[in-house]
């Protein structure tokens, strides 16, 4: 076993299987998220939601797969070919391509580099091109208000999503994921920054253009926002690219603030279940909040948007740093990075 | 020499991408060979060990500068036939000036040396008992901590440069407090009016716009109050005034 795994080639073949095993749970995982919002938003609504295809409905997504697959994908003629297609891609790719540094449990990263945070922040602000190429490349006026629209709002919730990261680093004193959940073994990081959590989670709402900060794609008023020219599995694409986002930054949200693969209490009757079910409970539990939140909230109007973005949550989070490094200094808490 | 070979994929995307940010005719494409530069200069920080650099390279200048950039160039109404117009015109003088910065580079380059202690330095770049981040750190924030913090100072002074260069007070602009909204009470919006049996819409004045929160309007008010329900000889009388608040 050994002998081979350690070739080049072996190590290749091996981080190959490793990726396989990481995105196909992922891939189905979204298939099933899909299903689960309508579930969701039909409870919430007091309606049934899909319950004809399979039993409780449960084939719909596969349903919903073969339907996008058959359908015919339109190009349109005034739009630039290359960045038309490209752009669904990017948004797909890189919502997976981040999973790599994700710690499952300790130690179960794909890459377990030592900038792993750093390296989610650079995935997560990159989201903003596959929405801004396919904005620009549809030739559209609604596309293209859409993109300008979400790359207003994805450029500001960055900011204060990074300060939060930093509060988080400052606790911690390094930027590995694995060393992130490992530091949280006493006391999950949603107790002591409690603010900076949900300014995380209100962020992330807004990061992956959900409700109710969808007005990048508001079909009320531009139709349907930076992908209205996109049909087929094109845009299939970029729909299972905001799920992936979801469960993406569900997944950080429970690696900064939620202990991760962690138990809640570390003895007997929590640590029966291992790490990754936990990992997975919690990831869970925050997309239930992101379906709760967009059956719940009205769309935010886009100024109102705005000025939540760098007028609250902007100083909020730049405070809460400053009030973090403080109290770290003070008490003399401040981890020396090794 | 996995690490040689990608130097040299990545050396030569990122010089032929330089390349095509100033050739392609289409600006949007330039800006996307911008980030391409980008992309290949991060990767060759990976491979020098700078991981640190290389992903501040990707969220500072890929994720937010270029973004930015884009958002300008898409918004650009450019006629690329009226640009390329004057190349011929403007040939020379550009050419002068790259002459120039030619030359400069040529004597900086002839004229470099190392100072043989630095020389020595450049061999072990970061300490070997910390992660490169952490070095970076020690540098900025604790040995070179004033000039970082007047580097801040500078670009602070040229961020309000810019702002107060383009904010302007718009009257037509309307705008939202808030705090005004929050702070609103129930008195200033709502007039509670006692309706009589069988009195139509127009006697009884519930059509009537609601009044702005201003003290004479709070004085038609309390006339508006202080006229009981039966007294429909009153009432119309309340309905120029409301319309006079506004």
């Amino acid at each position: 076993m050994g002998g081979f795994f350690s070739t080049v080639a072996g190590q290749i073949i091996l981080t190959f299987l490793e990726a396989l095993a990481l995105i196909v749970p992922l891939l189905i995982a979204v298939a099933y998220l899909t299903y689960a919002e309508r579930k969701v938003l039909a409870a919430v609504q007091l309606r049934k939601g899909p319950n004809v295809v399979g039993v409780f409905g449960l084939m719909q997504p596969f349903a919903d797969a073969l339907k996008m697959i058959f359908k015919e994908t339109v190009i349109p003629a005034g739009s630039n070919r290359v960045l038309f297609i490209l752009a669904p891609m990017i948004t797909f790719g890189l919502a997976v391509l981040a999973w790599a540094v994700i710690p499952v449990n300790n130690g179960w990263a794909i890459a377990d580099i030592n900038v792993g945070i750093l390296y989610l922040f650079a995935i997560s602000s990159l989201g903003v091109y596959g929405i801004i190429i396919a904005g620009w490349a549809s030739n559209s006026k609604y596309a293209f208000l859409g993109a300008l629209r979400s790359a207003a709002q994805m450029v500001s919730y960055e900011v204060s999503i990074g300060f939060v990261m930093v509060s988080v680093l400052l606790c911690v004193g390094s930027l590995n994921l694995n060393d992130i959940v490992l530091a949280q073994r006493n006391v999950w990081f949603c107790v002591p920054l409690f603010p900076m959590f949900i300014v995380f989670f209100i962020s992330a709402l807004a990061e992956t253009n959900r409700a109710p900060f969808d007005l990048p794609e508001g079909e009320s008023e531009i139709v349907a926002g930076f992908f209205v020219e996109y049909s087929a599995m094109a845009f299939a694409l970029f729909f299972l690219g905001e799920y992936a986002n979801m469960i993406l930054m569900s997944a950080l949200t429970t690696i900064l603030f939620l202990g991760g693969w962690l138990s809640p209490l570390p003895f007997a009757p929590f640590t029966w279940l291992p790490g990754p079910i936990w990992f997975i409970i919690k990831i869970l539990i925050c997309l239930f909040v992101f379906l709760w939140v967009r059956a719940t909230f009205p769309r935010y109007r886009y100024d109102q948007l705005m000025r939540l973005g760098w007028k609250v949550f902007l100083p909020l989070s730049l405070g809460w740093l400053v009030l973090t490094a403080a109290v770290l200094m003070a008490t003399g808490w401040l981890p020396h990075a090794a | 020499m996995i690490a040689t070979i990608g130097f040299y994929i990545f050396a030569v995307i990122l010089l032929i991408s330089a390349a095509m940010v100033v050739s392609a005719r289409n600006p949007v494409h330039s800006v996307l060979f911008l980030i391409l530069a980008f992309f290949n200069a991060a990767a060759l920080f990976l491979i020098a060990g700078a991981e640190f650099l290389a992903m501040i390279l990707v969220i500072v200048y890929v994720g937010a500068v270029a973004v930015l950039f884009m958002f300008v160039v898409m918004m650009l109404d450019v006629n690329f036939a009226e640009m390329r117009e004057g190349l011929q015109r403007y040939a020379p003088v550009g050419g002068a000036v790259g002459l120039v910065l030619l030359a400069e580079l040529a004597f900086v380059l002839g004229g470099w040396q190392f100072h043989p202690e630095a020389a020595a330095l450049r061999l072990s770049p970061t300490p070997t008992n910390l992660s490169n981040t952490a070095a970076l750190g020690n540098i900025l924030y604790t040995r070179y901590i004033f000039l970082f913090q007047a580097a801040g100072l500078i670009l602070l002074v040229a961020m309000i440069g810019a702002i107060v260069l383009t904010l302007r007070d718009r009257r037509t602009v309307r705008r939202q407090s808030i705090a005004r909204q929050v702070a609103r009470q129930r008195s200033e919006t709502l007039a509670m009016v006692e309706v009589s049996i069988g009195a139509s819409v127009a006697e009884i004045g519930v059509l009537t716009p609601l009044p702005e929160a201003e003290p004479e309007v709070e004085a038609a008010h309390a006339a508006a109050h202080g006229a009981g329900h039966g007294e429909h000889a009153d009432m119309p009388h309340t309905v120029p005034h409301g319309a006079e608040g506004h």
